[in-house]
């Protein structure tokens, strides 16, 4: 049976996230020879450019306009998704802030199989799709088989599927008036920015990162004297900011600051996606871990696998006494 | 307000290496340290802090294998009210969506105002609390790094979305909400408090008690089953510095150097 393959499109500033591009190129597995189709939710003068700009490169757009899909509230998105699916429909969406938001509960209410953060699949055979995904941060992987009889939601991982280069253009098709009722329990009320830090990381050349190997708070001193030594600034992953240790502005990854160092030192931090995700520009990456098999070691250029607790303060020392 | 939060227990990832299993069937689990899903343990934090705020109670359920007792257990130390145990032969190898199901009907013997869970977990997807609140027709919201109780019908979340931007919405209640680390600081649980819970006996519901059909849950009900875990490759990978730590603080000297980064 050929499944309807459907892409969520995000987007913003009536542009298309760079995702839209990779579910086109990941829906082609699902369909090499059908058609796609991109669904772009939102309303007015924005939503109509991101149209257009979908239609040059997917055969079929449905444009659903709507007041309150002005800015994509995940609960307004799935009455207005449920609404306009076909049944058995394969809809893939980007692993992101709304469609971590979105997906779970929308397969719920279109009683269709989810699977979530794929980095790649196979094509379906006698109705079924097999996936892989990651767990424990990276450290292994899966490969997941998902019965897509009766539809699916597959949440794609950003950068796991290339752009689709090729596609060929097509028509914007308003669907909105098959829109009903979107009024929901949850009612969006604003955007508040990032505050900004004491130093602004996106900026500096060389980071002495810290991550949860640092273990505790008064050894984020071990990254800044490493960090003076290098004429770096220290930045961090998550778990870091989670325990207060350092500020927010220091973050590196998606829910934090993208960063482009030339040089990128690694300290105790595994190396999860969300992390990596914020890491541009192909910088020199040192990575420094006591568990050799920390995901790390697969993108960094040099690594250490030792204690950094121990490693750390010796290296810091062999710098300065070599001035 | 009633509050009921979702736990898991998981192997801890600062506690362990994950391996895979010499006939790639799971991760090798011999010698695992376990503990509760470090998201859930923020959410059960913000849970006990809105009851000592707001009133109410704190229930904790768990779907998991006879062991989880001792993440309930923990969790009750810290200040939950009350826990339950989800454990029937049937449930074991739920996909997502039959854990969500098995969620959703302990939920409803209670009248909980509020449902939290962690926004993931190490093992597993991002989608049970979503799940969940559809199945319950609640409304839902991800991510969550703030609570506040506006007048008892609703609440304003913080969510946390891309660049450490805040997502501001306000949600009605009842609603379930999936909580994001860093949103609260979760109080150390001491060896004494650990102690004064270790003789309770969580209470386990099975299939029958909680009105789970069999065939909708577990492997049976289960449209998305792993097959393998596998190591990926991935390229070259780093280039792994050798000898003692002295000589390889000299070798990575040496690269540092060669990038100009030290004169």
């Amino acid at each position: 049976m050929v499944h309807q393959v459907f892409i969520y499109v995000a987007h913003r500033d009536g542009q298309a996230a760079d995702s839209a591009l990779e579910l086109l190129s990941a829906a082609r597995i699902l369909s090499p020879d059908g058609p796609v189709t991109a669904i772009v939710t939102g309303w007015g003068e924005v939503l109509d450019r991101v149209c257009q700009e979908m239609a040059s490169r997917c055969p079929e757009v449905w444009k659903l306009a709507h007041q309150d899909l002005a800015y994509p509230n995940a609960e307004a998105v799935r009455k207005c998704l449920v609404e306009v699916l076909p049944s058995e429909a394969v809809l893939l969406l980007a692993h992101d802030t709304l469609g971590m938001d979105l997906g779970p509960g929308l397969s719920v209410k279109l009683n269709s199989s989810f699977v979530s953060d794929v980095v790649a699949m196979t094509a379906p055979r006698d109705g079924a799709l097999t996936l892989v995904r990651e767990e424990y941060g990276g450290q292994v992987s899966t490969h997941v088989s998902c019965d897509i009889s009766g539809g699916a939601v597959l949440s794609i991982r950003s950068g796991a599927f290339p752009a689709l280069e090729d596609g060929a253009p097509g028509e914007v098709q308003d669907r909105s008036s098959e829109i009903g009722d979107l009024a929901c329990g949850r009612r969006f009320l604003e955007i508040v920015e990032a505050e900004a830090g004491d130093v602004d990381i996106t900026k500096e050349e060389i980071l002495v990162s810290a991550g949860r190997g640092i273990e505790d708070e008064d050894n984020i001193e071990i990254a800044e004297e490493l960090a003076k030594a290098l004429g770096g600034v220290v930045s961090c992953s998550r778990p870091i900011v989670d325990a207060k240790w350092l500020e927010k502005a220091r973050q590196v990854g998606t829910s934090g600051k993208t960063v482009k160092p030339k040089i990128y030192l690694a300290l105790g931090i595994s190396g999860s996606f969300q992390h990596l995700g914020g890491l541009k520009g192909n910088p020199f990456i040192v990575a420094v871990n006591k568990n050799s098999k920390a995901p790390i070691f697969q993108v960094a250029d040099v690594g250490v696998v030792d204690d950094l607790l121990e490693f750390v303060p010796l290296l810091t020392e062999r710098i300065n006494s070599q001035r | 307000m009633e509050i009921l939060v979702c736990v898991k227990k998981v192997p801890d990832p600062a506690e362990n290496e994950i391996v895979v299993s010499r006939d790639g069937s799971d991760i090798e689990r011999d010698d695992l340290v376990y503990s509760v899903n470090e998201w859930d343990n923020y959410a059960v934090e913000e849970a006990i802090q809105l009851v000592e705020e707001h009133g109410g109670s704190v229930t904790v359920v768990s779907v998991g294998d006879e062991e989880s007792d001792e993440i309930i257990r923990r969790e009750l130390a810290m200040g939950a009210d009350a826990g339950n145990l989800l454990d029937d032969e049937a449930f074991h190898y739920s996909d997502g969506r039959g854990v969500a199901a098995i969620l959703a009907h302990a939920a409803r013997r209670g009248s909980y105002d509020l449902i939290l869970t962690g926004a993931q977990a190490e093992d597993a997807a991002a989608q049970v609390g979503g799940m969940l609140a559809a199945m319950l027709d609640v409304p839902y919201a991800s991510l969550v790094v703030r609570v506040r109780v506006m007048d008892g019908k609703k609440l304003k979340i913080a969510r946390e979305i891309d660049g450490g931007n805040l997502e501001i919405n306000e949600i009605d209640l009842p609603c379930a909400l999936s909580i994001q680390t860093g949103i609260n600081e979760p109080r150390y649980v001491g060896i004494r408090g650990i102690r004064k819970t270790a003789s309770v006996q969580v209470p386990v519901l099975g299939a029958a008690q909680l009105g789970v059909d069999p065939a909708t849950v577990g492997e049976a009900g289960a449209k998305v089953r792993k097959l393998d875990y596998f190591v990926p490759e991935m390229g070259e990978g780093a280039e792994i510095l050798q000898g003692s730590r002295e000589e390889m603080a000299d070798q990575l000297i040496a690269r540092l150097k060669g990038r100009g980064v030290i004169q």
